[in-house]
């Protein structure tokens, strides 16, 4: 594979390591399609031609871009409160496009089906009503006022409740929730995921956490996002086609895809191509 | 009566293995979760103490301590209530299963290895690995294929052994390597039965589905 042609791709920032891993050699990755290194200091330089690419560090992560990136990288508010817990969960690989990780984050239906008795329970099934939106003022996508019947909604509780939610996607490969977090409701537990679009159709991901959460085990915590995370991998990666499709008509939207209908929209808006069935034609 | 403790993690086939063998075999078991990725948990010196070899899962049962998970499989088959139909009393059927048992920790590792670099490798050459699982699963599937000949629905005779669920999670987890189920019947129709063992429990990517 070569380096993807896709100028909004390759104007973006994306994660490519955690800082807290490099060790004296270099490592060898792929972002966009083509092969990068990156160097026990930090530095990351494309395989295939040489150069050096754009980087910043933020949140113990390294973040590359091929291109000129028009703005700096977005904020997480939560991050920047020291009492919490903060938990990386480690780079997990999947054969499918970032997007659609990205969209199977944003989904709240599967919740009872594919994580059952931890995120959802049957008969519990109804996703009710929540806006989304595109926000124009930060060129972000939102979705508010989301509500689900969980079991287990956190590594600290037993008992089955509402959770509310708030879901936001504050760059085309990031994807972010916000949890009222159950041990202190004035609060927001924030959980950041982070692609790394290798490949049009291969990615690795990485979780972030920001909890209040004391009583815990790190290890704990770490238990409960991985163990969702690779339940949604095996879904993500049967989906097909395996790459997002942006036409509003190829796949039939329900209520409970608002979300997604609006991030697809958005993506389409960008005209963004690597990892959409519109990058598989313009390759053909 | 303490119950015994399992110190493992949730992602590793091996740890499933024994959990699924605990709960077939009807033993109640705590489990202590090891952040094994990306902590690294089982090489610090703490569980070093306890297991040398750095490795998931650890059973512990009284003065019992095990690092091996064939010995663990037939030590939770020996004590568990339902977990003596896992081990047959026979000769030929007690062969079976411990050539089947080797198998599944020497040559079916290779699915171990293609799922393990399919979730945590970065750019790795998959190829080979899942050439090596690919060539694991056909022998499973010509002895099942044989069995079924015999009237027999599982590798070394007529009821699941211990041997069965030794191999259930390299087969079960293979789609996380994307190997299909499809090229292999027998062992779809053999996953099935132990699917329907009492006290079956799933692991994720192991749909509860199917």
């Amino acid at each position: 594979m070569t380096r993807t042609d896709d100028p909004v791709a390759l104007n973006e920032w994306y994660a490519v390591a955690s800082l807290d891993e490099p060790g004296a050699a270099p490592q060898t990755t792929r972002l966009l399609g083509e092969d990068i290194e990156i160097g026990p200091g930090g530095g990351v330089r494309s395989l295939a031609t040489g150069e050096a690419l754009r980087t910043c560090e933020k949140w113990g992560l390294l973040f590359a871009s091929f291109g000129r990136p028009p703005r700096a990288l977005f904020d997480i508010a939560e991050a920047r409160e020291t009492d919490r817990r903060f938990v990386p969960c480690g780079w997990i690989t999947l054969r499918a496009s970032g997007l659609r990780v990205v969209e199977n984050f944003l989904d709240m239906a599967h919740f009872p089906f594919i994580h059952t008795g931890i995120l959802g329970t049957e008969p519990h099934t109804e996703v009710p009503q929540y806006a989304s939106e595109i926000r124009r003022d930060v060129d972000e996508v939102w979705a508010t006022n989301c509500t689900f019947f969980q079991s287990q909604i956190a590594a600290t509780e037993t008992g089955g409740d509402f959770v509310h939610l708030t879901y936001r996607v504050p760059a085309p490969f990031v994807v972010m929730l916000y949890r009222v977090c159950p041990s202190a409701p004035d609060r927001l537990d924030a959980i950041a995921l982070f692609l790394q679009p290798m490949e049009e159709t291969l990615c690795r991901a990485i979780p972030l956490m920001w909890l209040v959460d004391t009583s815990s085990t790190h290890a704990e915590l770490l238990r409960f996002e991985q163990v969702i995370f690779m339940q949604d991998r095996i879904v993500v990666e049967n989906q097909r086609p395996l790459r997002l499709p942006l036409e509003p008509r190829h796949e039939i939207p329900t209520r409970a895809d608002g979300s997604s209908v609006a991030y697809r929209r958005w993506l389409k808006e960008k005209g963004l191509r690597f990892g959409t069935t519109a990058g598989a034609e313009a390759a053909a | 009566m303490t119950r015994p403790v399992l110190w493992n993690y949730d992602l590793d086939d091996a740890s499933y293995t024994v959990r699924l063998m605990a709960s077939l075999a009807g033993v109640d078991v705590d489990l202590r979760a090891v952040d094994v990725y990306p902590g690294a948990e089982h090489h610090s010196p703490g569980y070093l103490a306890r297991h040398p070899l750095g490795r998931v899962p650890l059973l512990e049962d009284g003065v019992v301590q095990l690092r091996q998970v064939p010995a663990m499989l037939t030590h939770l088959a020996r004590t568990g209530p339902r977990g003596t139909g896992f081990l047959p009393a026979d000769p030929v059927g007690t062969a079976a299963v411990e050539d089947w048992l080797a198998f599944a920790f020497r040559d079916w590792l290779a699915l171990s290895a293609a799922r393990s670099a399919s979730i945590f490798g970065d750019g790795v050459d998959l190829d080979p690995l899942r050439a090596a699982a690919i060539a694991a699963l056909r022998v499973a599937e010509d002895r099942l294929v044989a069995q079924s000949l015999l009237g027999s629905g599982f590798v070394a005779g007529s009821a699941a052994s211990v041997a069965d669920i030794a191999l259930f999670p390299g087969f079960a987890l293979s789609r996380d390597s994307n190997i299909d189920h499809d090229a292999f019947p027998a062992l779809r129709n053999w996953a099935r039965r132990i699917r329907a063992l009492e006290g079956f429990v799933t692991m994720p990517g192991i749909p509860d589905y199917h």
